[in-house]
């Protein structure tokens, strides 16, 4: 009897090798599992078997069945994923056919380096600070150190605005500069700490307008960004430090600074600062025009008339104060040849951000 | 300023090569914006960080040669023959040069010519391609008519020195012929932008002392004792000042029997490489020693002066304008002066336009025999007045109107009389007339070495702060720790106290060098973090709009009436509009500030038209209003406004939603954007606006508060643009109402731990039933339970009959902490059923 399950184990596992489909598959176990399979027979001849044959033939027939089910089920398996394997060969699709997108427009150019300088600045402890477009003579011109018929004044070609009543020498004006707002911050800082004032430190972005001609290098209508520091003990070392540290931050951590001493009424002493040609590394290009370096931005420690101006003692207080042009860091850092581009909102432009 | 080096160096020791020399006055602060060569040698390859141009004379090539004879050409009138030394042998030369032709056929001249020549297979420029800045050429053999020609006698363009090409170079009899020219005048022409602040270094001797201090060469002050071998000038002029404030000093000298000729050729071409053009001998020196010193000067004709005053000595005298009063000056223009305009004028009139520009009738003409020289001190402020309503920049008024310091008034004279007594032969008479009421305020400043550390940063004992100024010439005496410091006699610009300290440290910072002092960092408390919170908000909105396919623009804030005009429809009589106007436009298209963000939006809409079939786009910006009386003169508001036309997606190879946005593509971008914000209870109410179609404009409020306008552009404003057929809609929303309603602090529900019921309902209403009072009165009658609300179909048809709409929504009720049953749900639906019923004759469609 045992020998009968030995020989029917070995048919059924030999018989099940060649199957490679779910149909033969069925047929195998019908043969060989079935209600008439050659196993089922023995398992229902077993009462006829003696008491002793009985247990032992049982468990011999035992331990087949479990090893055809066992045998059948990793076959099933083989077949099962087989087929996946099938289905998915025909499911292939063209990867290089493009997704679908959702539409997503961007943000203007200048409002991304002005989030940059933000966040740089920011994480110095500057806040920021807005004031008005339209200004007065005073607070544009004069609280800064540029008194009437004032030389420097030629730096800064100024739109006037009409004015029904005769404001004398204090006409309106559109800003030339966001420098007015260093004013109006000292003196609401001031007006509400008159005693001992505690320190300041802003960055003062916004629109600016200078009556200049239009041309791929020169705007009407530009934005600047200013920042101001005033406390007790701020130093032109801590001008250097600040600035370099955000050049660091703006243009990578190789960036080179250098200060070149320069003039603004408003600063005293007053300095340029450039910054070693990102594109060329300092060799020459067309953007830093041969030179090796980029001027990036005007700087200077706060004249101590502003100050004065502003309700600081500058015997007791001194800061430092600078200016740059986001619109210029965004063509130096993109290449971009015409500022005219900036206001023209051509969307094959803007795209691109 | 334009620098000839070779004339700066007659002023100070300079051994540093050129571009280093650059390189350290751009760091002190006065920048070389270029350099051009004028016959020195160029550098090579790597260069100091300053703009390089010019053209550099080969020594070998070009030399100093001498014209012997001048012969006619046997061939062509126009052309002369020249026999030339160049040092080694002679050379037949050919030229077309006018200024040669006094000498042809003169024999052998004595003294003979000195020119610039040019060798066989020289490297010139090419002076008849006009095609190309400083094209050059190479000098090779050929025959002109009949001629053997190799070499030449060049001409100023030919070498670069200027545009200058009507005759060859005729140098002084000095020049030594063989010598490489390169040599004997090759020079580099520093050009630098002189900031106000440096007004001082407006004159080569300025220059001069800036370089001393900072590169440590030695200055070589000028001689100002002229020969003065003439009659006294005492008795023969005398001067009245009116207005010392306005004309701190005056000064006069006189030179008789001047002969105006040309002046020497090298004070030409420094002239020249300087921008200024030569005229003649007299007018010459006072522009010569303006550049040199820094004093301008004027020269009258002083028998025109005597004429006037019948012969006896004039009376100069010094004063404003009287109304009315015109002048003539010597550009020939009749001017009317403003009674701030300061005169020079003798007893019969107006003599000169003060610091600015001579009068016709006193100038030095052709038969001038006797000039009396002016030097002057004027006040900077009225100066520059006067220039900007004449209209009359000049040299003398660039640096009067940046201030000159009045004791370089005598210096201007005495150095200029005897540049006169050189160059034009002339005697010069003894002594000078001298009105002096207005020494400028001598400024002592205490400055200590505490101050230097607080505001640079450095630590500098007060000697070596003392070395420091002693360098540009401040006179400094210590005191224990304390500097008392007095402003060289040169310069204007130091001020008292403060002020002072702040004005000597910006020296001491450029002597000392800007780049020494350290880095650090601030040090000092760190200020209240306030943040900004209406910026933060605007970059919210920014993220989020782009972040649902709206692109962000920035447009101009200077327009005109007529650009915003366009925004209404032409059929309706223009508004009357209050803007702010600018007083000096720049162009007839940017004439006042805008008004309407609209107008701004449209224009951009317009431009892109062609480029893109979608097109959404945002800004954020100013609008400018002129103000009542009793405010800020101006109101600036600012805006979010966007616009929105085209088709709602991009053309894709599948999937592609191709129809034109409308009104509720607008109105969800709207609803995103404040749902975005948190801000409940926002509600949409039909509204006309000029601009708008009048059935598709809504007004956006928020609890009754108004939070702008949105809708379809009026047909009829869209006609006045160039636009697609598409609808155009746009919003105009203020940020400032939405700053003051969004609250950051929003409530967030729990996760309800029940499941939902959800169901749809149907209704029946009169098509013009608001959609947003249904759904305001589900919501209300809903009530807690009622968790969400949905329309999610709008439908007219025949079986609901003329006039009759179906909404859709679908509902789910939730409650907080049990499982709503089916009857709970149905008395809820019931009652909300019941009240469309009763307010509105709603008829329930299904559920
Ligand atoms: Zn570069």
């Amino acid at each position: 009897m045992e020998e009968r399950l030995d020989l029917i184990r070995i048919e059924a596992l030999s018989a099940l090798e060649p199957v490679d489909d779910e149909k033969s598959l069925e047929n195998w176990q019908v043969k060989y599992l079935g209600r008439s399979s050659q196993l089922m027979e023995i398992f229902k001849a077993l009462g006829t078997l003696s008491k002793e044959e009985k247990p032992i033939v049982g468990r011999t027939a035992n331990q087949v069945k479990v090893a055809l089910e066992a045998a059948s089920g990793e076959k099933e398996n083989l077949i099962n994923q087989r087929r996946i394997d099938q289905v998915l060969e025909g499911e292939k699709i063209d990867v290089t056919l493009p997704g679908r997108r959702t539409i997503s427009g961007s943000i203007h150019p200048t409002t991304q380096t002005l989030r940059e300088i933000y966040r740089v600045f920011g994480d110095m402890g500057f806040q920021i600070y807005r004031s008005r477009e339209v200004e007065t003579d005073e607070f544009n011109f004069q609280l800064l150190n540029f008194p009437p018929h004032h030389p420097a004044r030629d730096m800064q070609d100024t739109f006037f605005i009409t004015s029904k009543q005769d404001r004398g020498d204090d006409p309106l004006l559109l800003r030339t500069h966001t420098s007015p707002g260093q004013i109006h911050a000292m003196l609401e800082h001031t007006k509400k700490y008159p005693e001992d004032p505690p320190p300041i430190r802003i960055i003062l972005p916004g629109m600016c307008y200078r009556y200049e001609q239009i041309t791929s290098r020169s705007e009407i209508q530009f934005n600047q960004v200013e920042g101001l520091a005033v406390g007790k003990g701020i130093t032109f070392g801590d001008l250097k430090g600040t600035l370099s540290n955000f050049a660091r931050r703006m243009f990578g951590q190789e960036a080179k600074t250098r200060f070149r001493a320069s003039h603004f009424p408003f600063t005293e002493p007053s300095a340029e600062m450039d910054v070693g040609c990102f594109l060329c590394g300092g060799d020459g290009c067309s953007v830093c025009k041969g030179a090796g370096w980029l001027e990036i931005l005007g700087c200077g420690m706060v004249h101590p008339t502003v100050l004065e101006n502003g309700g600081f003692d500058p015997e007791v207080y001194s800061g430092f104060a600078f200016g740059m042009g986001p619109e210029r860091i965004t063509m130096m850092r993109h290449h971009i040849e015409d500022i005219r581009y900036f206001w023209a909102n051509d969307l094959r432009f803007l795209d691109q951000f | 300023m334009k620098v000839p080096i070779s004339w700066l160096k007659e002023y100070v020791e300079i051994t540093l090569p050129i571009e280093e020399l650059a390189y350290k006055l751009t760091l002190a602060g006065l920048e070389v914006e270029e350099i051009r060569y004028v016959g020195l040698p160029q550098p090579g390859e790597k260069q100091q960080a300053t703009k390089i141009s010019g053209f550099s004379w080969n020594p070998e090539e070009i030399v100093i040669g001498e014209v012997r004879e001048v012969m006619p050409h046997p061939d062509a009138d126009r052309l002369v023959l020249c026999r030339l030394d160049d040092g080694k042998q002679e050379h037949t030369v050919l030229t077309g040069a006018p200024n040669l032709f006094p000498y042809l056929e003169k024999g052998e001249l004595d003294p003979p010519l000195k020119v610039a020549y040019a060798r066989e297979g020289a490297t010139i420029i090419d002076a008849y391609n006009e095609s190309k800045d400083m094209a050059l050429t190479t000098l090779k053999r050929k025959k002109i008519r009949g001629v053997d020609s190799y070499s030449m006698a060049c001409s100023e363009r030919e070498l670069g020195i200027s545009e200058e090409h009507e005759g060859i170079i005729l140098l002084d009899q000095d020049a030594p012929t063989g010598q490489a020219l390169a040599e004997y005048m090759g020079d580099a022409v520093l050009d630098i932008a002189i900031t106000p602040n440096i007004a001082r270094a407006a004159s080569i001797l300025g220059v001069a002392r800036e370089v001393a201090a900072i590169t440590g060469g030695k200055l070589i002050l000028p001689s100002l004792e002229p020969v003065m071998e003439g009659n006294p000038i005492k008795g023969r002029v005398s001067i009245e000042i009116k207005d010392p404030e306005l004309n701190p000093r005056f000064v006069l000298g006189l030179i008789e029997n001047v002969e105006k000729k040309s002046s020497p050729y090298w004070v030409q071409r420094r002239l020249k490489l300087a921008g200024i053009r030569p005229i003649d001998c007299v007018v010459d020196a006072t522009n010569y020693t303006m550049l040199e010193i820094g004093e301008p000067l004027h020269a009258f004709d002083y028998d025109v002066l005597l004429e006037r005053a019948g012969g006896k000595p004039p009376r100069i005298i010094t004063r404003r304008a009287k109304s009315g009063e015109t002048l003539t000056t010597l550009d020939d223009v009749e001017r009317k002066l403003d009674d701030f305009t300061v005169l020079v004028t003798d007893q019969s009139g107006p003599l000169s336009l003060a610091g600015v520009m001579g009068g016709a009738d006193s100038e030095v003409g052709e038969k001038t025999k006797n000039v009396l020289l002016e030097g002057a001190s004027w006040n900077y402020v009225n100066i520059r007045r006067t220039v900007s309503a004449q209209g009359l920049p000049s040299e003398a008024a660039y640096r009067f109107e940046r201030g000159v310091h009045p004791a370089i008034a005598s210096q201007g004279v005495q150095r200029c009389l005897e540049w006169m007594r050189k160059w034009t032969g002339g005697v010069v008479a003894q002594g000078l007339v001298d009105e002096y009421p207005l020494p400028p305020f001598e400024t002592r400043v205490k400055l200590t070495p505490g101050d230097i550390e607080r505001w640079l940063g450095i630590s500098l004992s007060a000697v070596e702060i003392g070395e420091l100024l002693k360098k540009l010439d401040f006179e400094v005496t210590i005191k224990k720790d304390e500097l008392v410091v007095g402003t060289p006699p040169h310069r204007l610009d130091i001020g008292e106290g403060m002020v002072g300290k702040a004005d000597l440290m910006e020296e001491i910072a450029r002597v000392y060098g800007y780049d020494r002092i350290p880095e650090t960092n601030l040090a000092d408390e760190l200020p209240l973090q306030a943040g900004n919170r209406a910026l933060e908000l605007e970059d919210k909105i920014r993220d989020k709009l782009a972040g649902i396919g709206l692109q962000e623009i920035v447009t101009y804030r200077i327009t005109s009436p007529e650009a915003e005009l366009r925004v209404f429809p032409p059929d309706q009589s223009s508004p009357e509009l209050d803007y702010l106007e600018l007083a000096n436009p720049i162009s007839s298209d940017k004439t006042v500030m805008r008004r309407s963000m609209l107008a701004s939006l449209l224009e951009i809409v317009e431009k892109n038209r062609r480029n893109r079939e979608r097109i959404a786009l945002f800004e954020i910006g100013s609008e400018f209003f002129p103000n009542g009386e009793n405010k800020h003169p101006v109101e600036e508001k600012l805006k979010l406004a966007i616009a929105l036309t085209g088709v709602r997606t991009h053309l894709s190879w599948q999937c592609a939603d191709r129809e034109l946005m409308d009104f509720y593509d607008l109105k969800g971008l709207i609803e995103e954007l404040l749902a975005d914000l948190h801000l409940g209870n926002v509600s949409y109410t039909p509204d006309t606006a000029t601009s708008f179609h009048p059935g598709k404009c809504a007004r956006i409020e928020k609890d009754g508060k108004y939070l702008g306008i949105m809708g379809e552009i009026h047909p009829k404003v869209k006609g006045n643009y160039k636009l697609a057929e598409a609808p155009l809609t746009a919003a105009i929303l203020d940020m400032e109402t939405l700053l003051n309603e969004v609250d950051d602090l929003f409530e967030v529900e729990s996760i309800p731990a029940q499941p939902p019921v959800l169901e749809d309902l149907a209704l029946v209403v009169d098509d013009d039933v608001p959609a947003q009072t249904v759904q305001l009165l589900i919501v209300q009658t809903g009530g807690k339970t009622l968790a969400e609300v949905k329309l999610f179909d709008v439908y007219r048809g025949k079986q609901l009959g003329e006039g009759k709409k179906s909404l859709a929504y679908s509902l789910v009720y939730q409650h907080p902490e049990k499982t709503l049953t089916d009857k709970e749900v149905a008395s809820i639906r019931g009652s909300i059923v019941k009240r469309l019923e009763k307010e509105l004759g709603a008829q329930l469609r299904s559920w």
